[in-house]
């Protein structure tokens, strides 16, 4: 090869699905990435080909995810597979051929890295221009690196994004502040986080994003939540630009086929019934191993006709309300204590305002829990001092134990993979 | 630099409770979190991702009765076990006790000689998958909680 391809050019994220959502459609989008470049063309392209409004996906591996690029090298090199794409390990022209066949289709890069300078750069070189994270959501819930230096780490990765903008290109940033732990956090966290994140990357010059909220264990809440942060977002976002993502279930997955059809049928219930626009859902596989082409395309037209239909449209305006009230005071809180969104992170998760429950990082005060409620319900246990005295009503129930954490922790996956649904339907909760 | 606690001060200590190196995994140190603090004893949680010589430095900041490492990634039994050895070449944390589960490799059936490589480096107990919790409470029932347990 003398020369490189030209760069692919694919309509901007933000733009094409927000167009899509218009339409009435719920776009929809797959957790993938393969080793091998063949792979992960193929991938797209079946991706571009399914019976669904789609956008692709190109998942990083873990080796790349934390800059061990010698060992992501010594993987391609003797043909090992990794669980992702080794996006800064094949050469440039070899990504760009991946993603040659696709044209049209905009292609997210999902990596998972709270120092992602080298990876954003290794997406702009491929000519993509789209992906995820966040200063917080990629950094405290994996690992040890400092607060400051990933909110640094993003800054600068922002402002590489945002340069795009000189080409005519609409570089698009979701946040993963909707997923956190990916289980047993409060929905008015998860909310006022992905906005925080979403405030993070407009005022650093990426004015095209999204906003996130992971599938959690109670689908009239989940409802509510996902509205309450459209609400939120659409207040305080300065940017018309903007749009909601659902993600599948991130917790513990159901180990029966039938139980994770389950789980990824109320995902795509919940994206519809809050007309979230775009939904990104996971496989039968998810609790075993990295899935296939077909079975990520099974995923993603199964969610798709579950999408089209009506979506369950419960309503429970008071707990909208509650977890909106919750998320915004937590937001504004956040913002009084600088004009600098980054600046105000550090400074929120230093007094404890922000305070992840269960995160162990030593930057997160650990001073809050949380638990699933008699009503099936996340509920706050302990809010340490989160900014929501007044706010949050007592507990109810028991304290959480070793034992209540696992039942928690195990109870989306066992419910699903149970032989009969529970008599109660989504919704009937409200009653409760 | 101070000098080591009596034997009696030390046995009072809390428990710490640690991730080894390449794993991110946090549910289940915060499970033996709630677990060992409903034995009665306090813990000091380092959380995941902790190499050996910050376990080292942790442990003797925190004076620890008992040190429990846990793993679920599959690649314990060679992360923990450089744990279990910076542990052991530290004088200070002679008599500290260490205990290792969770699963320890990716089969999930941890095989013998790996078990022994761990015993033989300094643990006190390698607790697997299916008994490993039973094994915990045995070994924290057997030492002193700062508080008398709840009726």
């Amino acid at each position: 090869m003398t020369a490189h391809p030209p760069a692919t050019p694919a309509p901007d994220f933000g733009p094409h699905v927000r167009a899509v959502a218009r339409t009435g459609r719920t776009v929809v989008q797959p957790r993938m990435g393969f080793t091998d470049p063949a792979r992960m063309r193929a991938g797209l392209r079946a991706v571009r080909a399914a019976r669904a409004a789609t956008v692709g996906t190109i998942t990083v591996d873990s080796y790349t995810r934390v800059g061990d690029l010698a060992a992501a090298a010594a993987a391609v090199g003797d043909g090992t597979e990794l669980n992702g794409y080794p996006l800064l390990t094949h050469p440039v022209p070899v990504t760009r051929a991946v993603l040659a066949d696709v044209a049209g289709m905009p292609v997210q890069v999902r990596h998972g890295c709270a120092t992602p300078e080298a990876i954003v750069a290794g997406l702009v070189a491929a000519g993509l221009s789209a992906t995820e994270g966040g200063p917080v959501s990629y950094c405290l819930p994996y690992g040890r690196t400092p607060l400051t230096e990933s909110v640094e780490a993003w800054r600068r990765s922002c402002a590489r994004l945002a340069r795009l903008r000189d080409d005519g290109v609409r570089p698009h940033l979701e946040t993963f502040g909707g997923c956190l732990l990916g289980q047993l956090c409060p929905p008015s966290l998860l909310v006022a986080m992905s906005v925080l994140e979403a405030l993070f990357f407009c005022q650093h010059g990426v004015d095209s994003v999204s906003v996130s909220y992971a599938q959690q264990v109670d689908h009239a809440q989940d409802v509510a939540a996902v509205r309450a942060l459209r609400r939120l977002a659409d207040d305080l976002l300065p940017t018309e630009d903007q749009h909601v993502v659902v993600y599948a279930y991130m917790g513990v997955f159901p180990t029966t086929r039938r139980g994770a059809r389950r789980v990824l049928a109320d995902a795509a219930r919940l994206a519809t019934a809050a007309r979230a626009e775009r939904l990104i859902v996971k496989t039968e596989a998810e609790a075993f191993r990295i899935p296939t082409i077909a079975e990520n395309v099974a995923a993603l037209e199964a969610a798709a006709d579950e999408a089209a239909g009506p979506g369950d449209p419960v309503l429970d305006v008071d707990e909208e309300r509650r977890i909106h009230g919750e998320a915004a005071t937590i937001v504004a809180a956040v913002r009084d204590l600088a004009d600098d969104v980054g600046t105000a992170l550090l400074r929120a998760f230093r007094r404890g305002y922000l305070d992840i429950p269960y995160c162990l990082h030593p930057d997160n005060a650990g001073g809050t829990r949380a638990y699933v409620d008699d009503r099936g319900r996340l509920a706050w246990d302990r809010i340490g001092r989160l900014p929501l005295g007044g706010l949050v009503r007592p507990r109810r129930g028991r304290r959480p134990t070793a034992a209540s954490l696992l039942r928690d922790l195990n109870r989306v996956r066992d419910r699903a993979d149970a032989p009969e649904l529970p008599a109660a339907r989504p919704g009937d909760a409200l009653g409760g | 630099m101070t000098s080591p606690p009596p034997p009696a001060e030390r046995a009072a200590g809390p428990v710490v409770v640690s991730g080894v190196s390449s794993d991110a995994h946090t549910w289940n140190l915060v499970f033996l979190h709630l677990l060992i603090e409903e034995c009665g004893h306090a813990v000091r949680n380092l959380g995941p991702c902790v190499p050996p010589d910050l376990l080292v430095s942790a442990c003797l900041d925190a004076a620890p009765s008992l040190i429990v490492l846990s793993s679920v990634n599959g690649h314990g039994h060679r992360d923990g076990l450089d744990s279990i050895r910076a542990v052991r070449a530290e004088p200070r944390l002679a008599g500290v006790p260490v205990v290792i589960g969770g699963k320890l490799d990716v089969t999930g059936e941890l095989a013998p000689e790996r078990a022994r490589r761990l015993l033989d480096a300094g643990a006190h107990a390698v607790c697997t998958d299916d008994t490993g919790v039973h094994e915990l409470r045995a070994i924290l029932a057997s030492r002193p909680a700062r508080t008398p347990l709840a009726a």
